[in-house]
């Protein structure tokens, strides 16, 4: 291990538990999602997949400026917030949990999406004439019919929170242990003309970005049916 | 055989659109036995088939299977509730799981079944296929496993929507037997949708024949092929199929015996012992007619009948004829030229012998009821 200040692993603890947990609200709120989305004959649906998408297309400081608003004193977030006596929803891990879980949720409801689309109706129906209820149906065949969707959605949720940054210094601000990320460190140590600590880190996220899109290509191709 | 008893019948009348196709289509079907959904492609046939399983639903629907009602102006039980084995066109197996998953996806995990896991394996010889995923199987055995897991939801009716259809000859020839046997040994009323009048031929009992998504005519499958006013008789296939009972077996020239209502058939088979049933095809045009019983001809079966009716055919005459001289004679379309017709002065009532040049044996199994 190289000799690194104990608040570059306070970063890297922060980092994994934000992206595990984001990882884990999205597929709990991803799921019934991607399969209305995949089901639905509602006209508007596609608006609200457009929705979904737009984190890929805005900058992360537009999503950070509204989620400021939003979390802050005067916004929805503050009086969420009051109830247990805080002021703000900003700048603490809370929101900073409710920002990656916008910026990174259509990186999971799209391959879940594809992937129960990607299943047609048939075998929904074959499960019905075999005498199971909708959410047995829903629990014994989509879902792991629709596994490698899965996978791929978590794999990318997980690494796209890791590689946030705009969002976060928008509504995290740069606090250790609690807002601070890794990402946030990198650029503090370049800030600082701290090259040695940036460049461990920076070639860590290098390594780390290789090997999450290699072990998902590799699940794909073992899967041999790709969600997305 | 005309089951009065209307509480096993099957009660069917689906009316609404669908897009731009108009669906009007009732029917009762008796509550055993093979009952063929038949029509050309777009006729409508799996639209009935899935309204009857409750995976679609249309705007006026009446839907009733041994006195219960699954579907009226104020009913709807949804699929998953409807007591139906339901074999796809295409296999539609689960690939996340073996055979055998397949196979126990529907059976019941507890209580009474009718059809057990080794009954069906056995029935559809699938015991070597049980440990192996979907994707190793050929057409022919997803087919045969589809059906298993139909069977183990211990279904009160199995529908059937043009299963061999996405299979090749060979493949169909191996799973033909199998539909016979489980005709043979399982008391299920069967509504078997098929645009193939060859395999319904072999199978059904009872024909719903469709038009346009509506009903043309059905009933017992020989008495619409023998109805002169239906399209059937006009297909240049048209044939009737005789359902008769093994009287001797000639071992030294591979032929049988065959008692049929009216008369006695002659007829190329393997092994077979009396009392056996058979059941065959004649060819409207294998058949030929004559005023005076033919001497010396080649020909081996050459029957009284008479003529019930008579109907042209562009330059054909197609003729009903009655074996024997009774009125209960198994029924024979013969498909004569209106030339012959004229030559020979035959009419209705007519006392005549037909010579019979071909016939094909359908099914070692024989139908389930008597």
């Amino acid at each position: 291990m190289p000799n690194l200040p104990a608040d570059v692993w306070i970063a890297v603890r922060l980092t994994i538990e934000l992206a595990a947990l984001t990882t884990l609200i999205l597929l709990i709120v991803g799921t019934p999602l991607a399969w209305w989305l995949a089901r639905s004959k509602a006209w508007w649906k596609e608006g609200v997949a457009t929705i979904v998408a737009l984190p890929i297309v805005l900058p992360p400081t537009v999503l950070g400026f509204y989620l400021l608003v939003a979390l802050g004193p005067q916004g929805p977030g503050g009086q969420l917030a009051s109830l247990w006596g805080g002021r703000t929803l900003a700048f603490t891990f809370a929101g900073l949990v409710i920002g990656s879980v916008l910026y990174s949720m259509p990186f999971v409801v799209q391959p879940i999406r594809n992937a129960f689309e990607a299943m047609g109706e048939r075998p929904m129906e074959v499960a019905a004439t075999l005498r199971a209820s909708p959410m047995r149906a829903f629990w014994t065949v989509a879902v792991p019919l629709a596994r490698p969707g899965f996978l791929t959605g978590a794999v990318l949720g997980f690494a796209h929170t890791v590689g946030e940054f705009g969002v976060v210094l928008m509504i995290g601000g740069n606090i250790p242990g609690q807002t601070k990320v890794l990402s946030v460190a990198i650029f503090d140590y370049v800030e600082t003309s701290q090259w040695r600590e940036a460049s461990i880190l920076a070639g860590g996220m290098v390594v780390f970005a290789f090997t999450v899109i290699l072990a998902m290509t590799l699940i794909e191709k073992r899967v041999g049916r790709v969600g997305s | 055989m005309n089951g009065i008893m209307s509480d096993d019948q099957i009660h069917a009348a689906f009316r609404g659109s669908l897009g731009r196709f108009e669906l009007d289509a009732q029917f009762v079907a008796p509550g055993r036995g093979v009952t063929a959904l038949f029509g050309p492609s777009g006729c409508g046939k799996t639209t009935v088939l899935r309204c009857l399983a409750g995976l679609q639903r249309v705007e006026h629907g009446l839907c009733k299977v041994g006195g219960e009602v699954w579907q009226d102006a104020r009913t709807f039980r949804p699929a998953h509730k409807r007591p139906v084995g339901y074999v796809f066109q295409e296999a539609s197996l689960f690939a996340h799981l073996s055979v055998r998953g397949n196979l126990m996806y529907g059976a019941p995990s507890s209580g009474k079944s009718t059809v057990d896991l080794d009954e069906v394996v056995g029935l559809l010889g699938l015991s070597r296929l049980l440990a192996r995923s979907p994707a190793k199987l050929s057409g022919g055995e997803r087919q045969r496993v589809a059906i298993g897991r139909a069977l183990l939801a211990q279904p009160r009716i199995l529908l059937m929507d043009e299963p061999l259809s996405a299979l090749d000859q060979t493949t169909r020839d191996e799973i033909l037997p199998f539909l016979d046997q489980l005709h043979a040994s399982l008391s299920l009323p069967v509504i078997y949708v098929s645009h193939d009048l060859a395999e319904v031929e072999r199978l059904a009992d009872t024909l719903v024949l469709m038009e346009h998504g509506r009903v043309v005519a059905s009933g017992p499958l020989v008495d619409l092929q023998s109805d002169l006013s239906l399209p059937l008789v006009a297909a240049r296939e048209a044939s009737v199929r005789l359902d008769g009972v093994v009287a001797s077996h000639d071992a030294a020239y591979g032929l049988i015996r065959l008692d049929v209502p009216g008369g006695s058939l002659v007829v190329h088979a393997g092994a077979a012992r009396p009392g056996d049933r058979r059941r065959v095809r004649i060819g409207a045009s294998d058949v030929s007619l004559a005023r005076e019983r033919p001497q010396a001809s080649s020909i081996l079966n050459i029957l009284p009948a008479r003529i019930v009716s008579a109907q042209p055919a562009g330059r054909d005459m197609n003729v009903l004829l009655s074996l024997g001289a009774e009125p209960a004679g198994a029924r024979l379309v013969a498909r004569i030229t209106h030339r012959s017709w004229d030559e020979l002065g035959l009419d209705a009532g007519m006392d005549v012998f037909a010579q019979v040049k071909g016939i094909s044996l359908l099914s070692f199994g024989g139908p389930s009821r008597p």
